[in-house]
C-alpha cells in the first residue's frame, strides 16, 4: 500500500490518508486481516502528527473497513462488497456531474454529453 | 489518556513583564509546541517547569521524576573547559538510565568529536550534544528551548525525526518552544500559543488549524462590522488579507477568497490582531 500526501491541496490531511486506505482496501490492494502501519510509525513516516493519523484510523473504523485490536494494531476487515460498490458509484457520479458541468459552462448539449459517453463506453471493454 | 505534565493558573510577575494565569496539560505520547515571539514568556514557563523558577502563583504537576527530564536549552549547561568526552564523565552519574551506547551513536549521527571542548561547539553543535545526553539517560520527558533555531534547513528536519522518534514509545513526550512554525507544522501534536504573556491557544494542531482560514478580497468589499472578525487585517494597494474563525465565513461575502492557513500566517495574524486591541 502506498499512501502520498499533498501538503498544499487544502484537502485535510487525515481525509486524504483515508480516501487512500479506503480505496486500498476496495481494490483489494489491502487484504482482509492485513495489519495497517502503527498510527505512530505511519506519523513518524509522513512527518505528521499521530492525532492526524489516529482520527484517520478512527473514522475508517468508525466506517466498518478496518478494526483496532488493543495492543496489537488496526487490522483490515472483511470486504464489504455493497460499500466497494457505493464507493465506486459515488466516484462515477463525481465524475459525471463535472462533466455536467464543463458542459453547461461550453454550452454542449445534453444529447452530446451522452453522445460523447456513449462513444467513450464503446472504446472501453467494461 | 494520563498527562506527563500539567500547569495550573501559573503566574509569575517580573519588572515590566509578567505571566498570567497560564494553564495547559501535555498528554503522555505526543509532543507539544509552545509558540510565542521572543520574550512572550516561552523560556520561564519552561525553567519554572525545571524548577529553575518558582512561579508567584500557580502549580505545575510532573508525572516524572527529574532523572528522566531531557532538557536541551539555548546554551548548554555544562562547563565551557569540558571536553565531550567530559560532559558523559560529568553527567552519566547523576542518571540511573544513563546509556553510554546510545550516547556513542547519537555523538556518531551528529558527528561530534570526544575531544572537542565545549567551547569550541558551534551554536548547532552545543545543540546537539545537549540532545545527545537528553536522548541517552532514559528520558521520559523532553523539554527543549528553541532546539532548531540557528541550525540549517536539513539538520532542523534531522532534529525534528528524532523528536517524532521519540514518541514512538507511546509512554514518552516533547516540550519544545520555537518561533519556527514550519517546524511546529512537521512535528507538533498539539500547541501551546503565547502573546505576551498570556495563552491565546492550547490544544491540537490540526484543530487549531481548522479553526481559522486565510481571507483576501478586494477593497471595499466588507462592511465596517465584517471587518472586525478579520484578525490580522491588512489593506494594500489592491485589496486586502487576514484570517477569520471558519465559523464566520458565513457572514461574510461569498466572493472572498477563503483557503487553508498555514500556522506561519495564524502567528502574524495573531499578533498582529493582539497588538491591535491593546
Amino acid at each position: 500500500m502506498q499512501i502520498i500526501l499533498s501538503h498544499r491541496s487544502g484537502e485535510p490531511l487525515y481525509e486524504q490518508i483515508k480516501t487512500q486506505i479506503r480505496d486500498a482496501i476496495f481494490s483489494g490492494d489491502l487484504a482482509e486481516d492485513e495489519l495497517l502501519p502503527s498510527v505512530r510509525g505511519l506519523a513518524r513516516d509522513l512527518k505528521i502528527s499521530v492525532i492526524t493519523t489516529t482520527r484517520a484510523y478512527s473514522d475508517l473504523e468508525a466506517e466498518g473497513l478496518v478494526v483496532s485490536v488493543q495492543g496489537k494494531g488496526c487490522y483490515v476487515l472483511p470486504r464489504n462488497k455493497e460499500l466497494a460498490r457505493e464507493n465506486a458509484l459515488s466516484k462515477v457520479e463525481a465524475g459525471l456531474s463535472a462533466a455536467i458541468d464543463a458542459a453547461k459552462a461550453g454550452g454542449i448539449t445534453a444529447a452530446e454529453i451522452l453522445e460523447t459517453l456513449t462513444l467513450l463506453l464503446k472504446e472501453e471493454v467494461l | 489518556m494520563t498527562n506527563i505534565l500539567e500547569l495550573k493558573n501559573f503566574s509569575k510577575s517580573y519588572p515590566g513583564f509578567s505571566i498570567k494565569d497560564v494553564s495547559f496539560t501535555l498528554p503522555k505520547g505526543y509532543i507539544c509546541g509552545f509558540v510565542g515571539q521572543n520574550g512572550a514568556g516561552k523560556t520561564t514557563i519552561l525553567k519554572s517547569i525545571l524548577g529553575f523558577t518558582r512561579p508567584d502563583s500557580g502549580t505545575i504537576e510532573l508525572a516524572c521524576c527529574a532523572e528522566e527530564i531531557g532538557v536541551v536549552m539555548e546554551a548548554p549547561m555544562y562547563v565551557d573547559e569540558w571536553t565531550v568526552a567530559e560532559v558523559e564523565m560529568n553527567l552519566s552519574p547523576f542518571y540511573p538510565a544513563w546509556d553510554c551506547v546510545a550516547f556513542a551513536r547519537y555523538l556518531e549521527q551528529f558527528a561530534l568529536d570526544r575531544k572537542k571542548k565545549i567551547k569550541a561547539l558551534s551554536r548547532g553543535m552545543k545543540m546537539k550534544i545537549q540532545l545527545a545526553v537528553a536522548l541517552s539517560h532514559g528520558a521520559k520527558l523532553l523539554i527543549l528551548d528553541e532546539p532548531t533555531s540557528g541550525l540549517d534547513p536539513l539538520a532542523r528536519d534531522e532534529v525534528c525525526d528524532l523528536l517524532r522518534e521519540f514518541v514512538l514509545d507511546e509512554s514518552r513526550s516533547v516540550l519544545f518552544s520555537s518561533h519556527i512554525t514550519s517546524d511546529l507544522e512537521k512535528t507538533a501534536d498539539y500547541i501551546n500559543f503565547l502573546i505576551d504573556g498570556t495563552i491565546v491557544y492550547a490544544g491540537t494542531k490540526d484543530a487549531l488549524l481548522e479553526k481559522y482560514v486565510r481571507v483576501a478580497g478586494g477593497l471595499g468589499a466588507l462592511s465596517a462590522e465584517q471587518k472586525r472578525c478579520i484578525i490580522g487585517y491588512r489593506e494594500h494597494g489592491t485589496g486586502f488579507e487576514g484570517m477569520c474563525e471558519r465559523a464566520h465565513l458565513r457572514i461574510l461575502p461569498q466572493t472572498l477568497l477563503a483557503e487553508a492557513i498555514a500556522l506561519d500566517d495564524i502567528f502574524i495574524c495573531m499578533n498582529k490582531g493582539a497588538k491591535l486591541h491593546e
